[in-house]
This record gives structure tokens, C-alpha cells and sequence, in this order.
């Protein structure tokens, strides 16, 4: 009787959770365009972006290089170390560039926002921006959703191209491909509608649900020390699972049913 | 409110993008026949298409002019049909004599559709001239490929299995 | 200074009337009624854990109240709309205990954020409010400084300069005398004493400190059990013949207020535990 108690106490809460994150999304979504939040959202856009850029840029290019060493010892065998480039970029631009990116937003700037709004929030900050009729959805978590709804699928083009650069450097100024070779077939396979921009539309999604999941965390959170460490941790854990459920999703809709 | 710093950053932050994007777009990915560019269709109909997909690239003597766009059955005669567009930078260049045949780029490269231009008889041209059949709409006379027309003259692609049994089969008639 | 108000909004700035709230099944108040008066300065006391910050919310409208109503300057805070709750905000402004402080901006920027949010003044305008309030509770100097470089004591200051820049007319302070040493204790009883009186606000104090909030308070309620248990003035609060008034007052360990959290018979769960 109190396992059935427990479930539905439980299962009450899940759905109340997701009806209340869903509040919050659309009360920052709708704020946007009021007044000097572009603004905001710009300072937004440092903390999230800019302060990304360099893992982010570092990243890319070690995963690049691993990427063309590993494409040539395999390719090389079959004397088709042409392949290269597509090989590097195809994987780069369709998996790695948005996927890797969105883990490494999650854990960098997805696990700060929470802590953030969360000890805003235990420091009473939002109460009082309340008590000041402001609102904090409008003031808070508005620009810091904007800003990394816009910062991510950017830093995963950087990513990409980081990688790409990289690739050639491990490929073509080690390994000895054909720098003509290494661009010209991967423009012949590479598809601008649908890898380049297949692959931003994934990580626009992606962006969606890190900020998403790490701003309700931190809004939600129990104001005290144990509450937002939980909360933080929460954010990269379940951030992390949905970018790599829905990476199958979106995978599965885009490239395997053509 | 917003320091100078922040805004220079966030400055170099989209540019670092924009420089990114152009990279993909110039370097890295093809617009050319993917980017929305105008096609024009045409149909043809093969015995066996082999390892041919949608996409893969139609070539005239190694450049690429247009890509298979569907791939089904004709449920009459139950042959495969491709569905190709074609670039219309090349509209009305082909000759409706032209012959399409299934190549394999290399021994283990992916198949791409050869089109092999034909010829135009020298009364055609006059007629082209005389009397415009190929400059509105129905091209019923045009001898060029126009919009929806069908290419019967095709090769298959070579499969392993045929081949090897048609050398055994010669063998043992010898 | 004879100040004309308007006479629907005027002895009572803010009454409570007979409001019922519960948490998780917990009740925090039971039909308490309760009313402060314009321009004076109205204590409310209890023991801890008897939710004061709480009543302070739902004055402000940020809990709604399970039964009864709170009419500020003769509206009900909880049945206008959200954008009338907004500006009547706008109105009033709370203090928190902890200061509340945004620590991403300097103290000036602190003080200067309401109005930057809610009036179109000039930078130069702005600057100067600003410097006044700062003025106001001593800390001027201290305008370049973090959040995270003031003490206590100083931060409860800046936040008080905070809450008076938009001139409110009601200004709620949620436990200002918690945590400070006997000299910043001093300087906050002086500061709302003197800014009550310049600035001719209302103010409504939060505590459990007893001897500072009696010196300053026009008017004291007492709250226990989820109910008012005293009121009055602070005269009359002292000479009060309720038990439950004397103990709070006197600080003894057990009496009407129970020493214990509510619990069943100790030799019962011990016995039961064991069992």
C-alpha cells in the first residue's frame, strides 16, 4: 500500500516538475523581446560564450587530429587515405561537433547557471528582485536562456571548424595526405543543407534542453548548500542524457531514414 | 553597464562564428547542387541498379551535373526507375539520344550514374532553328532532355555474381 | 509636516484580515487579523520558526494565503491582477535578512538598480539619488565596493539604501537586528527610527530581538501557536497579564510556548523503538 502511496506521490511530483520547468520556459521565451534584455542578454552571452570558447576551441582541435590519425592507420589500408577529409569533417559536423560541444556547454556553463540561479536564490536575490516588482523569469533567466540558445550552435561551428583544421594538420602536414585531396573530396561529400546545417539544427536543440534543464534546476533547487550541489549535479547528469538520447533522435530522423 | 571588455569579446565571439560558418560553407561543404540550387527532373529506367542510392552523383565525363533524387519500382513492368535532377545550368544541352550506364568510382567506391552525351542530326538543329520547338513549354519535338522526359537507352550496373556466372557459363560452352 | 492622504487609504496602510495559510499540510496561521498604521512603526515578535519572513511574503504578495485576504492601501494584494501586484510593488520594499544584494554588481550599482529598472532618470540624476540614499545609511564611501567586501552589518545597510531609493511607502524589515554585534544593532535602530520619521514611511519589523524593537515600535504584536497572542503598545505589551506574552518577553525556556516540538510521549517511542 505505501510502495503504491509512494509511486504516486512520486509519479505527481514528475509531472507537476515538468508542467512547472514548462511555466518557466515559456515565461523567459516570451520575454525576449521587452526592453534592454538584449543588453543583458549580450552579458549573458559573455558568461556563456565567451568564457566556453576556449575549451570548446581546444577540444575541437584535439578531436580533430585524434580523428585523422585514426581515419588514416584505418583508411590507409585500403589506399583510400583520400578520404580523409570527408571522414574528419562528415563525423565532425553530423556527431561530434554538436554532440561533444553540448556535453562540454553542460558541464561548463550549464552546471554555473545552476549554481548561480541557485544561490541566488538561496542568498534570497530573486525574492528580493520580486519584492522590487521586477520579474526574475523576465530579468534572470530570460538573457541566460537566450544567450546560450545563441552561444551554443556557434560554438559548435567553431568546434567544427577547429576540428576540420585540425584533421588537416595530423593529416596532411604529418601524415602526408594530399592537401588538395584532403579539401576537394570533402567538398564533393560534404553537403552544406544537409551536414552544416543538419548539424547546427542539433545543436540549436541541444542548447534548448542544457539551458533549459540547468535554469529549471537552479529555479527549483532547495536553497541550501546540499540542495544546490544536488541541483548542479542533476543539471550535467541529466543535461548529458538527453543530449545523447535525443542525438539518436534527431540522427534517426535526419540521416537514417532517407 | 556592460563593460567595453564584454562587449569586445562577445564581438570577437560572433565574428570567431561567422568566420567559422563561412569555412564550412567555402572550404568544407558543397552548395552547388545541395544548395537549393535549380534542377530540372528527368526519369530513366534501368534492369538493375545495383549499390546505386538516392544522391549519388550523375556524371558527365567526371563532372558532376546532377544527383539521383528517388529510386523506385515501376510497378507495371517491375524494373527499377531513378528519379534524376539535373543542374539547369545544363538545361537543354543534352541530346535525347544521351545514354545513362552505372559506374563504380574505383574498386570499392560508391556507384554514380555516367551520362554519355549522344549527337543531334544535322536537321534537327535546322528545325530547332526554324520553327522553336525547344523555347516553350511543351518540348514534344525538342531534341534535347527536357523537364520530366525519360532516358531509355541505359546501361545496367555490373553485378559480381552475373558477371562470374556468365565467365563459367562461357567456359563451359568452349 | 501634515501629510493629507486620501481617506480610503488612510489610518491602516496595510490590514490582514483573518488569513489563513499552511505549507505542506503544516497551518503557519490561523485566521490572524492584523493591521499597521501609516507613517508609524509596527513590530511584530515571535520565537523563531513561527514563519514572521513568511507573513512578510504574503504581505508582498509572493505566497497567497490559503483563506482570508491582505488589503495594502485598500487593495487586495492577492486578488488584483499580476501587473497591478507589480505596481503596487512598487510601493513597498523589503529588507531581507541576509541583504539580498545582487553580488554580481558593486554597491552602487545596487542602489542605482531599482531606479534604473523602474524610472527613465539620468545617469546624473541617478547618481546623485543614489549618493543621498548612500549618504543616508553612512555608506557613501563605500559606493566601489563589492557586495562580498562588506560585512554584515554594512551589507544590511547597503540593502536598506537599496530599499528606500525608490521613496516606498512601506518598508518591511525582515529581522534586522539577526546576527549584528551590539554597535551595527545600535546603527540599525537609529536608522529606521530616523528614516521612518525623515522620510515619513511606514515601517513594519520582523524580530525576536525584544529590548531594541521595544524602544522603536509604535505598536507590537506578538506571535505564538499560529494565532496573535499580544498587542499593543509597547507600554501595554510589558504590563501584559497573558502568561504567553510574559514568557516571550522574559525569555523563559518552557511555558505556554512548549520547550518541545509536538511529538508523542518520549517513553512511548523509546519503548516502541525498542520493541
Amino acid at each position: 500500500m505505501s510502495f503504491l502511496h509512494d509511486l504516486g506521490r512520486s509519479t505527481l511530483q514528475k509531472v507537476s516538475s515538468v508542467g512547472a520547468s514548462s511555466i518557466m520556459l515559456f515565461g523567459a521565451l516570451f520575454a525576449f523581446p521587452k526592453w534592454k534584455n538584449i543588453k543583458l542578454t549580450i552579458e549573458q552571452m559573455y558568461v556563456v560564450g565567451v568564457q566556453s570558447l576556449l575549451i570548446i576551441m581546444v577540444s575541437g582541435l584535439f578531436i580533430g587530429m585524434v580523428m585523422a590519425l585514426q581515419g588514416y592507420t584505418i583508411l590507409v589500408n585500403y589506399g583510400a587515405e583520400g578520404s580523409l577529409g570527408p571522414m574528419v569533417a562528415l563525423s565532425i559536423l553530423r556527431e561530434l561537433g554538436p554532440v561533444v560541444t553540448a556535453l562540454l556547454f553542460a558541464g561548463r556553463a550549464g552546471s554555473a547557471l545552476t549554481a548561480e540561479i541557485g544561490l541566488m536564490k538561496a542568498t534570497e536575490q530573486l525574492s528580493s528582485l520580486e519584492m522590487m516588482a521586477v520579474d526574475p523569469l523576465r530579468r534572470v533567466i530570460s538573457p541566460r536562456f537566450w544567450a546560450g540558445v545563441i552561444s551554443m550552435p556557434m560554438l559548435a561551428l567553431i568546434f567544427s571548424a577547429v576540428g576540420i583544421l585540425g584533421g588537416h594538420v595530423v593529416g596532411v602536414d604529418w601524415l602526408g595526405v594530399d592537401s588538395g585531396s584532403y579539401w576537394s573530396i570533402m567538398q564533393s561529400t560534404v553537403e552544406w543543407n544537409k551536414d552544416v546545417v543538419n548539424g547546427v539544427i542539433k545543436s540549436i536543440v541541444f542548447a534548448l534542453v542544457v539551458v533549459w534543464i540547468a535554469l529549471y534546476k537552479g529555479y527549483s533547487c532547495i536553497p541550501t548548500s546540499e540542495g544546490i550541489s544536488k541541483a548542479t549535479t542533476q543539471t550535467v547528469v541529466f543535461s548529458s542524457l538527453s543530449i545523447l538520447g535525443l542525438d539518436f533522435v534527431l540522427t534517426a530522423l535526419m540521416f537514417g531514414i532517407s | 553597464m556592460i563593460s567595453k571588455r564584454t562587449e569586445l569579446w562577445v564581438g570577437i565571439f560572433v565574428a570567431l562564428a561567422i568566420g567559422a560558418a563561412l569555412l564550412l560553407a567555402l572550404r568544407v561543404a558543397n552548395q552547388g547542387m545541395a544548395g537549393g540550387g535549380e534542377t530540372y527532373k528527368l526519369t530513366a529506367r534501368f534492369d538493375n541498379i545495383g549499390g546505386l542510392k538516392p544522391r549519388s552523383s550523375v556524371k558527365v565525363g567526371g563532372v558532376v551535373v546532377g544527383r539521383v533524387s528517388r529510386i523506385y519500382l515501376n510497378e507495371q513492368d517491375l524494373v527499377p526507375m531513378v528519379e534524376l535532377e539535373i543542374s539547369s545550368e545544363y538545361e537543354q544541352t543534352f541530346p535525347d539520344t544521351s545514354s545513362l550506364s552505372i559506374l563504380t568510382s574505383g574498386l570499392l567506391g560508391e556507384q554514380f550514374i555516367g551520362l554519355q552525351p549522344g549527337f543531334i542530326f544535322p536537321e534537327d538543329l535546322e528545325m530547332i532553328e526554324e520553327d522553336g520547338v525547344c523555347q516553350s513549354a511543351p518540348y514534344e519535338n525538342c531534341p534535347y532532355l527536357t523537364e520530366g522526359e525519360e532516358i531509355f537507352d541505359t546501361k545496367s550496373a555490373l553485378v559480381l555474381e552475373d558477371l562470374i556466372g556468365q565467365f563459367l557459363f562461357n567456359q563451359g560452352s568452349d | 509636516m501634515v501629510c493629507i492622504v486620501s481617506k480610503k487609504m488612510s489610518e491602516h496602510i496595510v490590514s490582514v484580515k483573518n488569513m489563513t495559510f499552511s505549507r505542506a499540510e503544516r497551518v503557519i496561521y490561523d485566521g490572524i487579523s492584523l493591521e499597521v498604521k501609516t507613517g508609524k512603526i509596527t513590530a511584530i515578535m515571535g520565537p523563531s520558526g513561527i514563519g514572521k519572513t513568511t507573513l512578510l511574503k504574503l504581505i508582498g504578495g509572493q505566497l497567497t494565503p490559503d483563506k482570508g485576504s491582505v488589503i495594502f492601501q485598500g487593495e487586495d494584494v492577492h486578488g488584483v491582477s499580476r501587473n497591478r501586484l507589480y505596481e503596487l510593488r512598487r510601493k513597498m520594499s523589503m529588507l531581507f535578512q541576509s541583504g539580498a544584494l545582487f553580488t554580481n554588481m558593486s554597491v552602487f550599482d545596487n542602489v542605482a538598480f531599482p531606479l534604473r529598472e523602474h524610472t527613465k532618470l539620468d545617469e546624473d540624476i541617478i547618481r546623485t539619488v543614489v549618493m543621498l540614499k548612500l549618504e543616508a545609511v553612512g555608506l557613501r564611501g563605500a559606493a566601489h565596493l563589492q557586495p562580498s567586501e562588506l560585512s554584515g552589518g554594512m551589507a544590511r545597510r547597503a540593502a536598506l539604501a537599496r530599499a528606500i531609493a525608490l521613496d516606498p511607502d512601506l518598508i518591511m524589515y525582515d529581522e534586522p537586528f539577526a546576527g549584528q554585534d551590539p554597535i551595527s544593532m545600535g546603527v540599525l535602530v537609529e536608522l529606521i527610527k530616523s528614516l521612518s520619521k525623515a522620510l515619513n514611511v511606514t515601517s513594519i519589523v520582523v524580530t525576536h530581538d525584544v529590548s531594541e524593537v521595544l524602544t522603536i515600535a509604535d505598536y507590537v504584536y506578538i506571535l505564538a501557536n499560529k494565532k496573535i497572542i499580544g498587542e499593543g503598545t509597547p507600554e501595554q505589551i510589558k504590563d501584559s497579564e497573558s502568561e504567553l506574552v510574559q514568557q516571550f518577553l522574559n525569555g523563559n525556556a518552557d511555558g505556554p510556548v512548549p520547550f518541545h516540538f509536538p511529538a508523542d510521549n518520549i517513553s512511548d517511542s523509546l519503548i516502541g523503538a525498542k520493541a
